[in-house]
């Protein structure tokens, strides 16, 4: 029985090779220079000072970053709603509302944004509202499915319990339902921020080719300038900002359930 | 609460949900309609038509090339991710403690990454040791970001398993081949097949680790839409097709459950 660990060994073998040093790779590749042979690194600073030095890398990280935090409010704003009135249907409503939202994400995200683009060529809006609607639409089920999860799981006597105590039922969502659903709500945003904010799929179809965001700064870099080590910096630099703001958004929910 | 108020709040909330679905099916009712546009815009419907059906099957040969692509690559990733996603759980769920939060910490960064930083450290891993992107980095690529999530399903059904059912088999005289096959697999069979399930899909739905993986001339489905220069409205007819036979799955795999279950009720009573 002890035995049976030795079975581990083929993948931490293969996690060594295609986790662990394609990260590697991304961190030497981001401290070195163009032309420089990875075998003779000299390592240096410089794709970073060049990101932060321009105003135009800046704008775009700026960019990036509020279009997928107006995503994530949004989504949160009428994706809560939505759980809400779900969990309030029957079980087998629930049921067959779970599988009428989750049924579209298995039709593959370019056709849905390929569709986007033609149906939002029948309005005259900016590229950022284009991005914006075809950004909430990919990310809304992720939102509704994590809330639903976790205000399904509630015990409905604890709700019995605070009418029960006087407590109407605006008080009782408040003080219960709320409060409790909050785990939902933090995997929610983490799954809506997160590829939000490193898309380059859906600015690149509906954002009309000028609207750039920091995804489409890496594609560029990789796939069209060939200048590898600064796309790799401009991927660490998102990677950073993204493991702070989930860092950011832990510690929240810490503070909320001390409270 | 007053009867007046719970109607009320009861037509509301019925009525959120439908605006929500509607926005969430608006994207593929567009898809289909258009597909049989007898024009070739796709805002202006100006009569019904099957000719982008027949399109699709005489002239878009790269386009029905890239079905067969997505697919082959997603069940070569699938089936291989499950099993080596699988023998590693089970191997892990015996390990020591600290290696296991170790391998599982690491197993976890494909996941929580985004798309793009797992696809261009993949691309710099091939570059470096020469490897020329094709099919096989491709499918490499898509059953390295496949096997976490098949880890991830398997490892809890691992955890709540009794260990002495497999102990007992082993001092029964069973070799530890025969535990595993009989004792251990059938008891995390469910697990296994939601993890082969949620790899499939992964893989379906990928587009940005393909893009920066896949050999010259290769495409998924995905790749295919991305490099178009203009509407085709035989991508609406193969959406369609597609929508058809994901609707055609999913309904068997929700219904015949629920019919089993009517049938075993009925033999009840």
């Amino acid at each position: 029985m002890k035995s049976f660990f030795r079975m581990s060994y083929p993948y931490i073998l293969w996690i060594a090779v295609f986790i662990v040093a394609p990260m590697i790779m991304i961190l030497l590749y981001a401290l070195t220079r163009t032309g420089n042979n990875t075998l003779t690194f000299q390592f240096t600073l410089d794709n970073f000072a060049r990101f932060f030095s321009d105003p135009d890398f800046l704008k775009v990280l700026l960019t990036s970053l509020r279009i997928a935090l107006l995503t994530t409010v949004f989504c949160l704003l009428i994706g809560y709603p939505a759980a809400l009135f779900m969990a309030n249907l029957s079980d087998r409503a629930q049921t067959l509302m779970t599988l009428l939202m989750t049924l579209p994400m298995w039709i593959n995200m370019l056709l849905k944004t390929y569709a986007w683009r033609g149906i939002l060529l029948n309005f005259d809006f900016s590229s950022e509202l284009k991005v914006f609607i075809g950004m909430v639409y990919d990310f809304l089920p992720f939102m509704i499915i994590q809330i639903h999860t976790a205000i399904a799981k509630l015990d409905p006597n604890l709700l019995v319990a605070a009418h029960d105590l006087g407590a109407n039922s605006v008080k009782s969502f408040l003080k219960v339902t709320l409060p409790l659903s909050v785990p939902g709500i933090i995997s929610g945003i983490t799954l809506v921020f997160l590829p939000a904010v490193s898309s380059f799929v859906i600015p690149k179809m509906l954002g009309g080719g000028n609207y750039v965001l920091i995804g489409n700064l890496i594609e560029i870099y990789f796939q069209q300038t060939g200048d590898w080590n600064f796309g790799s910096a401009i991927s660490l630099i998102m990677a950073l900002i993204i493991i702070a703001a989930m860092w950011a958004t832990k510690k929240l929910d810490r503070t909320a359930q001390e409270e | 609460m007053t009867m007046k108020k719970r109607h009320f709040s009861k037509f509301f909330s019925s009525g959120y949900l439908i605006l929500i679905l509607l926005f969430i099916y608006l994207p593929i009712a567009y898809l289909v309609l258009f597909s049989f546009n007898e024009g070739k815009s796709m805002t202006n419907f100006s009569g019904f038509s099957t000719r982008w059906y027949e399109q699709l099957f005489q002239k878009e040969h790269a386009m029905v090339d890239s079905i067969w692509t997505t697919l082959l690559v997603a069940g070569i990733a699938t089936l291989v991710s499950t099993v080596v996603g699988t023998v590693a759980a089970i191997g892990l769920s015996k390990a020591k403690r600290i290696i296991r939060t170790a391998v599982l910490e690491i197993n976890n960064l494909p996941v929580m990454n985004p798309d793009i930083v797992t696809a261009i450290g993949l691309m710099l891993l091939f570059i470096s040791v020469k490897v020329q992107p094709s099919m096989v980095t491709l499918i490499l690529s898509h059953i390295s970001f496949c096997i976490p999530y098949v880890i991830l399903t398997v490892m809890p059904k691992l955890r709540q398993l009794d260990d002495n059912v497999a102990e007992a088999a082993l001092d029964l005289g069973a070799t530890p081949w025969k535990a595993l096959t009989k004792v251990i697999i059938p008891q995390i069979y469910p697990a296994i097949l939601s993890g082969a399930l949620i790899a499939f899909s992964m893989s379906l739905d990928d587009f940005v680790v393909s893009y920066f993986n896949s050999g010259p001339g290769i495409n998924t489905i995905s790749m295919y839409v991305y490099s178009m220069k203009r509407y085709n409205l035989s991508v609406n007819a193969m959406s369609t097709l597609i929508v058809a036979v994901v609707t055609v799955i999913l309904v068997l795999v929700n219904v015949i459950p629920w019919i089993k279950d009517k049938k075993v009720q009925k033999e009840e009573t």
